[in-house]
């Protein structure tokens, strides 16, 4: 029995549960024996079976009196980048240490508050700074999926590895992940499952470690279409202490999913064909535009001509918010500290013993960007390029609806291919940062497997605070596509 | 623009990060791959473009200045390295 409830969809779960077929309790046993089963995957880096349980009974206990939440008994896994009361939150950095909040993050007290459970804490690169989960201190989450030809062990991508590696395997309903630069739709797309980026204040920062606070925001991943609109659903809305926070109303998104998209206009922006892009990616590309023009969409090609300054525009202000934001561990109110003759001596080596290589060379190109006499060359230019970045999809958006892409410029890869070179690294993103210096809503979502069985996702990107018409083009491109495909449950043994 | 190890130990410095001797000249090198990657943004024309800090067209909201919240020194300190009688304990920073 474990074994099917934690294959069923979120939405099946809930209706399971309020149809009382099965208890949260079982539910939360199933999961948290699947994870106890699957530590070789490191997606978890904190299980918390004890939580766990206890608020699945609280939540049979609702349900046992009709009551309940939206959630109510969903078992879902936490980014460790989120704050939760009481519980070890680490960012996957060894300068947080053993930090434990006082406080919850508004989007994780969203989802308690519409009756969830939380099974633990998903691994992320550091800080989330990474497309690999390979800079967490806790070592990188493995991805379920393995290539047909090896049976080495790849990367689930990142920031938001573990949340991905987590729902792939079936560890969880879904989970909550976060988006800089691409880290939900990065990890969805190389795991098969579907993740969204809202639009930038749709959902809270408040409790959320930051990494860039013009760029961050929450948003769930999960193995259906409906099951992220409905995550996504109860994790959004206005919170006044979060001052980017958007007093919009948050509609119903799974209502959406299975919306007619017939007559609606779809772009493809010629930029995104990648040099050396795989012909497999084109070709699924291409698959997605037939599968939205058989639903009714009219397709036409549009141009966004400043996407290839996205990055580099990105690897100015990311770092330059991050090395501000990071500046607040130096070891006096919270986490690691390490003694020193002086108290410069002891902020240089508790940073210095604390932040990981990645992190450190974010910190040290924003101080570099900010520092006086680059200012101008760098940081004004890049925000400067931002903003006609943000220009072309404004000119596009009067065009079209939403607009089809990539979400990866590759499959899932081996660890260790792409950490000697940091700028082969953050090309994983190339097709996923755009959206976030633009604050739009993107979502990817699986479309097929490669010649070596491993999962390729496409992205929507839709206007800002429309990402009801994201969930209408996704709901009829899963069923197009009808992905089924499963990873095999290797880290179990035989 | 490639940036030398006397840089890295200046901007090091900035950001109160120590750097073994011994690294800096891998970071300079690290750092200036990056940083000349990041040089193609001289292409793009942004002559009168105004730059773009927030994507939110909404201006910041205001509220009353007043006290919302606080009043719990144990929670502020639970997780301080050190502290002692409702204080953070720091290295001595005056002679």
């Amino acid at each position: 029995m474990s074994g099917e409830l934690t294959a069923l969809s979120l939405k099946a779960a809930l209706e399971g549960l309020k149809a009382r077929k099965f208890s949260a309790v079982e539910l939360a046993h199933a999961h948290l024996e699947a994870i106890a089963a699957a530590r070789p995957l490191n997606a978890y880096v904190l299980e918390t079976p004890e939580r766990a349980l206890a608020m699945a009974e609280a939540s049979d206990a609702r349900l046992a009196r009709g009551e309940g939440g939206r959630l109510e008994g969903a078992a879902l896994g936490i980014k460790d980048l989120f704050c939760t009361e009481g519980v070890r939150s680490t960012a996957c950095s060894r300068i947080l240490g053993d930090f434990r909040p006082t406080y919850e993050s508004t989007v994780t007290a969203n989802l308690w508050r519409d009756g969830a459970v939380m099974l633990g804490k998903l691994n992320m690169d550091e800080f989330a700074m990474g497309s690999s989960n390979e800079t967490s201190a806790f070592g990188p989450a493995i991805n379920p999926w393995r290539s047909r030809s090896s049976n080495r062990p790849l990367t689930p991508g990142g920031s938001s590895g573990g949340s991905a590696s987590a729902v792939a395997a079936e560890l969880a309903l879904g989970a909550t992940a976060t988006d800089t630069g691409g880290s939900i739709r990065q990890p969805a797309s190389l795991t098969g499952t579907v993740g969204i980026k809202p639009t930038y204040g749709r959902c809270s920062r408040w409790g959320i470690v930051a990494f860039a606070s013009s760029l961050d925001q929450a948003g769930p991943i999960a193995r259906t279409v409906e099951d992220a609109a409905i995550l996504l659903t109860s994790m959004s809305g206005h919170d006044p202490k979060d001052s980017t926070s958007l007093p919009a109303e948050v509609p119903d998104f799974a209502s959406f999913v299975g919306q007619s998209v017939k007559g609606l206009k779809v772009g493809v922006p010629k930029e995104y064909r990648a040099d050396g892009m795989p012909a497999e990616i084109e070709a699924l590309w291409a698959q997605g535009v037939e599968w939205l023009r058989e639903a009714g969409c009219e397709v036409v090609d549009v141009s966004l001509p400043q996407t290839k300054y996205a990055l580099p525009a990105y690897y100015i202000i990311a770092p330059a918010e991050a090395s501000s934001n990071l500046a607040r561990y130096d070891g006096m109110r919270y986490g690691l500290r390490i003694d020193g003759p002086s108290l410069t001596d002891v902020y240089e080596a508790t940073r210095a013993a604390g932040f990981g290589e990645e992190v450190k060379r974010r910190i040290l190109i924003g101080a570099y960007v900010l520092s006086a006499g680059y200012y101008d060359a760098y940081y004004l230019k890049a925000q400067k390029v931002r903003r006609r970045i943000a220009d072309d999809f404004a000119a596009a958006f009067e065009k079209v609806d939403a607009l089809l892409t990539p979400t990866a410029p590759s499959a899932a890869f081996g660890l260790g291919d792409a950490s000697a070179d940091p700028v082969a690294m953050y090309l994983n993103d190339v097709f996923t940062v755009t959206v976030n210096l633009a604050g739009l809503p993107g979502l990817s979502l699986p479309a097929g497997l490669d010649a070596q069985g491993l999962p390729l996702g496409l992205q929507l990107i839709g206007r800002a605070l429309d990402e009801g018409t994201l969930f209408r083009l996704a709901g009829a491109m899963e069923k197009a596509a009808a992905f089924q495909a499963r990873p095999t449950r290797w880290w179990r043994g035989s | 623009m490639a940036i030398d190890a006397a840089t890295v130990r200046k901007v090091a410095r900035l950001a109160r990060l120590k750097v073994d001797e011994a690294r800096l000249e891998s970071l300079a090198a690290e750092l200036s791959g990056i940083l000349t990657w990041i040089e193609q943004l001289q292409e793009v024309d942004t002559e009168s473009v105004q730059p773009m800090a927030s994507t939110e067209a909404v201006s910041l909201p205001m509220r009353e200045d007043v006290v919302t919240d606080g009043g719990d020194p144990a929670k502020v300190l639970a997780n301080a390295p050190r502290a002692l009688r409702n204080f953070f304990v720091v290295p001595k920073v005056v002679e």
